[in-house]
């Protein structure tokens, strides 16, 4: 898709926002703040850079995705309808008996999931695992991750991260959802994660710091990165805010993992479709 | 009916069947991989190292990685066989197993030496008494520990053509070598040594040997003993175990906590299916110590004498 433009995305990340948020309001369950604060690099990456099929999810040679923050499923979830992995429908059934919508992202129950998550901290190895497959296999697939910043609190992230330093997998592209807040409040008050470009440049990855709400940056980011077979993984850590896009979810700490009564619900929608006029 | 190797035996630890078998396996197989977590030459990996270098990865001491890494292996096709200590490798990491492993059911083999009292003089640090049953309570989980040598690298085989999550316990110290080589074994299913009917034993890994002994003195004795191997202990033999509850007396014996172990496992099954009577010999709900490896047997009551005794008195 790579004939997308920037204007499109970003038309497109709207939609997946309103989707997400549609989600966890029928299920009255779920994580809309990070839903929120990732919307934009998911789209990007579902809507341009990443080579996948939706007719056939399990293609061998696929770019893989793995959201090591699991909870914010219902972002991953939205670009999963949009794109046609699954039907539209789905999006209503979140967290339901028999869903491929899961409370987490459930490999064996959902078409597009590479593999199940929700354990915070674990995704990231799994993600380093397939990169090194790919580079056994001599395959040109290339793996991208979604970490949190509250998430780099765990101490397997930095296990992850040496294993795909020692094993030069430039075919890793890391993205960190750096929105401040986790579920107890703001991370730097709960367990600061100081200079996170540095910890990770430290590792050895090749690290660069954007906004995480422009699509610009994100593309050009990406562009940057696409063909640079150096040996070293990237991670790109993304300023943004938790709540993205809904002035009342916006750095919030409450809507963590929040669902929207219906009053909330209709102005969430209107406030993102503006968004998506403005 | 199964012939046996006779005493004197050779002795040899299980987790040389593992290094043999899985060297054997990246040979034939390059989807076959190892994960080591820096002990490989302890887990005898070096030779499947030496042989096939591009299937082998070591993370370094990081076995919660070790875990994931595997994980994200096995969906691309590897047969990913993550190797270390039974304590780190069904505690450190069982988390990750659940999570990764056994929840997406994937194709990942938990590998693990030191296993029960075996890694004696190291002290109860390093004793894995209850990995059995961490890994036995966790759904698509098959739990495994081979006799001896044989026994383990037909095993290790079945678990690599086996599809799904596997627990495979080694030893660190050597034991006898009963079986012969050419003894088939299929995971799931007890392996009669002896059929008897006065009472039934059943047990596994390092403590077959002793209980193989202590039903020759019981057959001296003229009592009739039906023996069996249970290697794995899930899915356990249920058909196996229903025709010990025809005799109605069962001693289990195995090198374990005798909670959630073997004993729990055939007790289970007894609970559901017979009016049967089941003695446990095993680790006392204790944890181990610096000693010998047959002191600490002794202490939990682990020996022949114990077992003959446990046997007799349920007669």
């Amino acid at each position: 898709m790579s004939n997308i433009t920037v204007e499109e995305l970003k038309e497109q990340a709207i939609q997946l926002r309103q989707t997400a948020v549609t989600m966890v309001y029928h299920a009255q369950s779920g994580h809309p703040g990070g839903s929120l604060s990732a919307a934009d690099f998911v789209t990007a990456l579902y809507f341009r850079e990443m080579n996948v099929n939706p007719e056939d999810p399990e293609w061998a040679d696929r770019d893989r995705f793995v959201l090591s923050k699991g909870h914010v499923a219902p972002i991953q979830y939205a670009a999963l309808a949009h794109r046609g992995f699954v039907p539209m429908e789905t999006v209503k059934t979140l967290r339901e008996y028999k869903s491929p919508f899961q409370g987490h992202p459930d490999s064996k129950k959902c078409p597009g999931i590479d593999i199940s998550t929700g354990s915070l901290g674990q995704g990231l190895s799994c993600a380093v695992g397939m990169a090194l497959a790919g580079k056994l296999d001599e395959k040109d697939y290339r793996v991208f991750a979604v970490i949190g910043d509250g998430e780099a609190q765990e101490g397997q992230i930095w296990e992850a991260t040496q294993s795909a330093v020692k094993y030069k997998l430039d075919n890793l592209i890391v993205f960190l959802d750096d929105n401040g807040l986790q579920i107890d409040g703001p991370t730097n008050e709960i367990m600061p994660n100081l200079d996170l470009e540095k910890k990770f440049e430290a590792f050895g990855f090749t690290t660069k710091r954007i906004d995480g709400h422009s699509m610009e940056e994100i593309l050009e980011t990406l562009d940057e990165v696409k063909n640079v077979k150096d040996g070293k993984p990237k991670i790109i850590v993304c300023n943004t805010i938790k709540g993205k896009g809904v002035s009342f979810m916006e750095n919030v700490v409450g809507w963590h993992g929040k669902a929207p009564n219906e009053e909330e619900y209709d102005k969430a929608m209107e406030e993102l479709a503006r968004g998506l006029n403005a | 009916m199964i012939v046996l190797n006779k005493a004197p035996y050779e002795q040899k630890a299980t987790r040389e069947a593992f290094g043999d078998e899985i060297a054997e396996l990246g040979k034939e197989n390059k989807d076959i991989m190892v994960v080591d977590a820096d002990i490989g030459g302890s887990c005898k990996t070096t030779k499947f190292m030496n042989t096939v270098p591009k299937q082998h990865v070591n993370v370094g001491i990081a076995e919660q990685n070790a875990a994931g890494m595997a994980a994200g292996l096995s969906t691309t096709g590897k047969i990913p066989f993550v190797s270390t200590y039974a304590v780190f490798g069904s505690l450190r990491m069982a988390e990750q197993v659940r999570q990764e492993v056994c929840y997406p059911n994937l194709n990942v083999k938990i590998a693990c030496s030191h296993g029960g009292l075996t890694p004696a003089n190291d002290g109860g640090s390093h004793q894995a008494i209850e990995d059995m049953g961490v890994y036995r309570t966790i759904p698509n989980m098959r739990v495994i520990m081979g006799a001896d040598y044989h026994a383990t690298r037909k095993l290790v085989r079945q678990a690599a053509e086996t599809y799904g999550p596997v627990y495979l316990r080694f030893t660190r110290d050597k034991v006898p070598v009963i079986y012969n080589e050419n003894e088939e074994f299929e995971i799931g299913k007890a392996k009669q040594i002896k059929n008897g009917n006065d009472v039934a034993i059943i047990a596994n890994g390092d403590t077959v040997c002793l209980a193989l002994e202590a039903a020759e003195i019981l057959e001296s004795k003229g009592v009739s003993v039906k023996l069996l191997d249970m290697h794995t202990i899930k899915p356990i033999d249920r058909e196996a175990i229903i025709e010990c509850t025809k005799i109605g007396k069962i001693v289990t014996v195995e090198d374990h906590n005798i909670l959630n172990g073997l004993g729990s496992a055939v007790s289970d099954v007894v609970a559901e299916e017979g009016n049967t009577k089941v003695r446990r010999i095993g680790v006392q709900d204790r944890f181990g110590e610096s000693a010998p490896y047959e002191k600490l047997l002794e202490i939990n009551g682990i020996t022949v004498e114990n077992i003959v005794d446990t046997a007799e008195g349920m007669i």
